[in-house]
Parts: structure tokens; C-alpha cells; sequence
């Protein structure tokens, strides 16, 4: 056997050396203009995304700005145990929690439903406008969609109340905080959501669509049968994605959403990250909350991730 | 079978769910697009009509003195400016990162393309946090600096991605090696053939760039000065605080400061929103097949 496969070696071995290969090095010194492309990406990802991950540790750290990462006094659990016996801990858990839960729970079939019904429309011309509009709200800023938020939900001529003929405050209204983070959330971002999976409908073969005609199918039974199996990897992969990002809520909404009468509802992590990091200068107690959070989420998509390969290899393999 | 398909399970003919798609799809445009409507209208119109609900649909007794307030403002104007140096520079900057990063990524040949990806993919889901690059970005003293802007960033990951699929994918071989038989060399074939032939996705990666530069407020918020702020956040003052509104009201009765106050709320908006607006529909056909041959291979 193994002198079988020796000659083999030997019999092909010579056949590979008529073109003769160029070593390692050859190759690198062949590409050196394509490694010289790559210096400066790579030497600013290591400066603003390396060296502050090395930073963390000033969350095991009393950091003080002349001692730098490295020389501040180790403290340990110090500010993580801060964080877990603070006033506001449950309340800021609780609500991040049920804020991205609830988020996910009311936008994630949204894009789908929407891209499943637009995928239906015979008019191409209407199609693409249906598209574009849809697609408007995700390239407004922030700034202007909250803005927006806050004038047409006051209680002296918002459009909201002009509407409903009432004068409510709103956004002084803890209960209403996490309806309305939502709902614009899904006004600004659904119709964006919904590329990814018209794309990948696109690559649907028509004929099948042709063959269910023929069976008799409804307009519904062939989006039953033929579109939403497709999307289902898709969809999946989508929800790994987001549930992964479950403890990390839109920071700058909730930001410029948040009042002080509303905080009951709208107090979370991440601003609690800012405003001691950035206001109140308390730099490692800050990362030891932004590292917390972190620590979370990369748990969360571990956990997901392996629960959807089990599933998917139930359903799918 | 014809009798069949046109009462099927459901009891809706093909024609009868096309309509009710229709019907469907154009009550879904209408609440997206309504409040962009309702913004312009209350933002030409006089305040007290818009309080009294008279402009639902049309504007009520005409009025510019929304935008001449904004652009004569000096804090809103020079954020306006702000903004539009911003999003040059800042797209300039990140579309060139984006393709130097690309070009190499894709060559399937090279040694080491593997180890790099990884090196730059992991900074898609791990990174230092809010305090850690903060402390960088003022120890490499880009506080005050523009390019705290576009330098903590790093590379667009999930773009370069996108614009390293379709190099792979839409690019003819043929024509790289037509290119190197002709004794080009890497970078030749790179400004040549690989840039011209792929202006379909890089105007893609302009409009998301341009996009999220003149839309970002929070980085400027953390690393630049007040002189410095684009016009989302000079907004900021207008819309969510109110304490940007003084400047540009002072010296006015009350019921006048009010009236400008208000005009001024919903034409910073538009001002704001606009310019995007007017761009993304010269790309959107692009977005599908950049987000395909993006998904193809994560």
C-alpha cells in the first residue's frame, strides 16, 4: 500500500515541476504593491480599533490620564460591583431588556411581510416607486426622524394630537416611551430592511412561479409555498444577527428621546455608558459598564447562533 | 384548470390580489411618506395655522422666512458648511479606504489574504468601547480635529465586503490577465481596469459614505467643539433642547420669537433631510445587486 502510493508521488511529482513554482517568498515580493494598499487600513484599524480593545482593561483599573492604560492602579471587580449595587442597576437592566426585546419582537416581520407583498407587484414602474419611498426614511438623520418624534407629539399643535384631537404630552409619558422608540423605529427602517430579502428573492427561478399558475395556485398560496421556504435561511440569519445585538439599543434615539420625565421607561445602558464616561469623566467606570454590556452580547449570539444550527440542521438538512 | 386559477383556495382571483396589493402597498407609502409631506407644508406655512390643524394638505399663507432664518442664523449656517466639508472629505477618505482595502482582499492569490480579512473582521463585532477609543482619539490629539470624524472608524468592514464580492464576481477575469499579459502591473490593473470597470458599486459606497457623514452628530458631539458641529447637531439645540432657539429670536415679542421659533424647527428639518433625499434614488437600483453579491459570501 504504502509503496503504492509512494511510486504515485513519484509518477506525479515530476509532472507538477514542469511549471515550476514560485516559492513564498516570490509570491510576497510579486504582490508588494497590493501589501503596500493594505499599510494604512491596517495601521489605523490598529490604532482605533486595537489599542482601545487592549484598553479595556482600564475596567480592572483606577484610570488616571498621567498614568495612562498600563500604569493606573488595578482595582479588580471595583467598578463592575459599583455598577451592580447602583440605584438605577434593575431599573437600567429591565429596561434595555424589554426595549430591544420588544424592538425585535414588532420590526423583525416587518421587512419580510413587506418584501414578500412588493415582491407580488406585476408593475415594474410602480414597483420601483413603492421601493423608493420605502427606502426615504432610512437616509434621514437621526437627529431629524427624533425631532420629528418630538413636534408631532406635542401637546400644543402636534400633528399626533391635532389628529386624535387630544393634548397629551407624550414624550413626559413613561408608558408611551417604548411605543413610540418602536413604531418610528419601524417607519424609518422597515422599508430598508426589506432589500436584503427582495434580493435574495430575485434569485427565485420564474418557471416556478409558472408551473403553481398552472396547478391553480392563489397569489397566497404561491408566497406560502415557493417565496417564504426561500427566504427562511435568510430570515434565520437575520435574527442571529439581531439577537446578538439584543443588550445594544439605539444609543443616540433613546438619547434624544429621553426626558426627565420619562425615564422610568427610557433609562438604559448605554446612556448611563455616556453619561459617566463622556459628562462625568469616570472613565473606568464607564468601560466596566460599556465591557458588561459587551460581555452580554457576545454570550447572547454564542447562544443564538447554536440554537439556530440546531434548529436549522432539524428543519433544513 | 382556468376555472381554478381565477377562484382558488383563497376565493381571490390574481386580479382581484393584484388590486388589493395595490391598494395596500400605496396606504403603506402614504404613512411613510406623509410626515416628510407634513414637514415641508408646516415649514412654508404660518405656525398659528399649523397649530390650529389648517395644513393637513396644502400650506397656509405662504411664507420663506422658515429658511431665510436658517441660512441667516450664523450657528446653523456655519454647521451647514460644517456638514458639507464633512461629507466631502469624509467620503472622499472612506471610499478610498474601502478600495485599497478591497483590491488586495480579492486576489485570491495572495499570500496572507486569509489572516488579513480576519485581522479586519473581527473589529466588525468586537471593538474597545465608547471610553477606550475616546482615550486614543485624545492621546493621537484628534480632539478639536476634523478627522475624529473618520479616523476612529477604522475601515467600513461590511462595505468592503460588498465592494471585494464584486470584484470577485463582476469583474472579468479575462481582462485582469489580457492586463497583466500586457505587463501591467498590480497597481496598473487596479487605477485601469478594476475602478473604472466597477462605478456602478462605487457609487454605491459614495452615497452610504456621504450618508453617514451627514447624517452623524454623536461623534462630533464626543470629539469636536462647539464652533466645530455639523448641522444635525447645531439642529440639536432647535429641536430637541431649545436652547439654540435664543440666538435667532432675540429682540422679538413673544408671540414673534414663537412664530420664528416654530418655522425654524420644521425647515432645519427639511435642510437637513433633503440633500439625501434627492441623492439615494440616482443609486437605488445598485442597492439590490450590492446587497447580493454582499450576502453571496459574508
Amino acid at each position: 500500500m504504502n509503496s503504492k502510493a509512494t511510486a504515485k508521488a513519484a509518477k506525479t511529482a515530476p509532472l507538477k515541476k514542469v511549471r515550476p513554482r514560485k516559492t513564498l517568498g516570490q509570491r510576497i515580493l510579486e504582490n508588494w504593491q497590493l501589501y503596500l494598499l493594505l499599510i494604512i487600513p491596517i495601521v489605523i484599524t490598529i490604532i482605533y480599533k486595537y489599542i482601545p480593545m487592549y484598553g479595556i482593561q482600564i475596567a480592572f483599573r483606577d484610570y488616571k490620564a498621567n498614568r495612562g492604560f498600563f500604569g493606573s492602579k488595578w482595582v479588580g471587580w471595583y467598578w463592575f460591583e459599583r455598577f451592580f449595587t447602583a440605584p438605577t442597576f434593575q431599573r437600567m437592566i429591565v429596561n434595555t431588556v424589554k426595549l430591544s426585546l420588544f424592538s425585535l419582537l414588532w420590526s423583525f416581520p416587518v421587512p419580510i411581510i413587506l418584501s414578500l407583498a412588493i415582491n407580488q407587484l406585476r408593475f415594474k414602474k410602480y414597483k420601483r416607486v413603492v421601493q423608493t419611498v420605502l427606502y426615504a426614511p432610512h437616509f434621514i438623520s437621526i437627529m431629524v426622524v427624533c425631532g420629528m418624534i418630538r413636534i408631532f407629539l406635542s401637546p400644543y399643535g402636534g400633528l399626533i394630537n391635532l389628529l386624535l384631537g387630544t393634548r397629551i404630552d407624550f414624550m413626559t409619558v413613561p408608558e408611551a416611551f417604548r411605543t413610540i422608540y418602536i413604531a418610528s423605529g419601524i417607519w424609518q427602517d422597515a422599508g430598508w430592511g426589506t432589500i436584503i430579502y427582495l434580493a435574495t428573492l430575485s434569485a427565485v427561478d420564474p418557471g416556478l412561479y409558472e408551473a403553481a399558475k398552472i396547478d391553480g395556485a392563489t397569489m397566497f398560496q404561491r408566497i406560502m409555498t415557493i417565496d417564504l421556504p426561500e427566504l427562511t435561511p435568510m430570515i434565520i440569519l437575520q435574527l442571529i444577527m439581531s439577537a446578538s445585538g439584543l443588550m445594544s439599543v439605539g444609543f443616540e434615539k433613546v438619547f434624544l428621546l429621553q426626558t426627565d420625565l420619562n425615564k422610568v421607561t427610557s433609562d438604559v445602558i448605554a446612556v448611563y455608558v455616556y453619561e459617566q464616561g463622556i459628562v462625568d469623566h469616570a472613565y473606568s467606570y464607564s468601560t466596566a459598564i460599556g465591557l458588561f454590556n459587551t460581555i452580554i452580547n457576545i454570550i447572547l449570539l454564542i447562544v443564538v447562533n447554536n440554537i439556530a444550527k440546531k434548529a436549522a440542521d432539524v428543519s433544513f438538512v | 384548470m382556468n376555472a381554478k386559477s381565477k377562484t382558488g383556495l383563497h376565493g381571490m382571483s390574481d386580479k382581484t390580489s393584484d388590486i388589493v396589493l395595490v391598494v395596500l402597498c400605496s396606504l403603506i407609502m402614504l404613512i411613510i411618506a406623509y410626515p416628510l409631506y407634513y414637514v415641508i407644508i408646516a415649514s412654508v406655512s404660518d405656525p398659528y395655522d399649523v397649530y390650529a390643524g389648517k395644513t393637513f394638505l396644502l400650506p397656509s399663507q405662504f411664507t420663506l422666512e422658515g429658511y431665510q432664518t436658517v441660512f441667516a442664523n450664523k450657528d446653523l449656517l456655519t454647521g451647514f458648511l460644517n456638514s458639507v466639508k464633512y461629507t466631502v472629505v469624509g467620503t472622499l477618505y472612506s471610499v478610498i479606504m474601502i478600495y485599497i482595502t478591497a483590491y488586495p482582499l480579492s486576489k485570491k492569490d495572495l499570500p496572507g489574504r486569509k489572516l488579513i480579512s480576519i485581522f479586519f473582521i473581527i473589529t466588525m463585532y468586537f471593538g474597545g468601547g465608547l471610553i477606550p477609543t475616546y482615550l486614543v482619539v485624545r492621546d493621537t490629539g484628534l480632539l478639536n480635529n476634523m478627522w475624529a470624524l473618520f479616523l476612529p472608524g477604522g475601515v467600513a468592514m461590511g462595505n468592503v465586503i460588498i465592494v471585494r464580492n464584486y470584484f470577485e464576481n463582476n469583474i472579468p477575469k479575462e481582462m485582469i490577465e489580457a492586463a497583466e499579459i500586457d505587463g501591467c502591473d498590480n497597481l496598473t490593473t487596479f487605477l485601469r481596469i478594476v475602478v473604472p470597470l466597477s462605478k456602478p458599486i462605487m457609487a454605491v459606497m459614495v452615497v452610504f459614505s456621504m450618508v453617514a457623514y451627514w447624517n452623524d452628530w454623536f461623534t462630533a458631539l464626543i470629539y469636536l467643539n462647539k464652533a466645530q458641529a455639523p448641522f444635525p447637531l447645531v439642529m440639536r439645540g432647535i429641536v430637541i433642547t431649545t436652547e439654540g432657539l435664543a440666538s435667532m429670536t432675540s429682540g422679538m415679542s413673544y408671540a414673534e420669537a414663537n412664530r420664528i421659533a416654530e418655522l425654524v424647527k420644521f425647515a432645519s428639518m427639511f435642510v437637513a433631510a433633503a440633500p439625501m433625499l434627492i441623492i439615494y434614488p440616482f443609486v437605488q437600483k445598485y442597492f439590490e445587486q450590492g446587497f447580493m453579491t454582499g450576502a453571496v459570501k459574508g
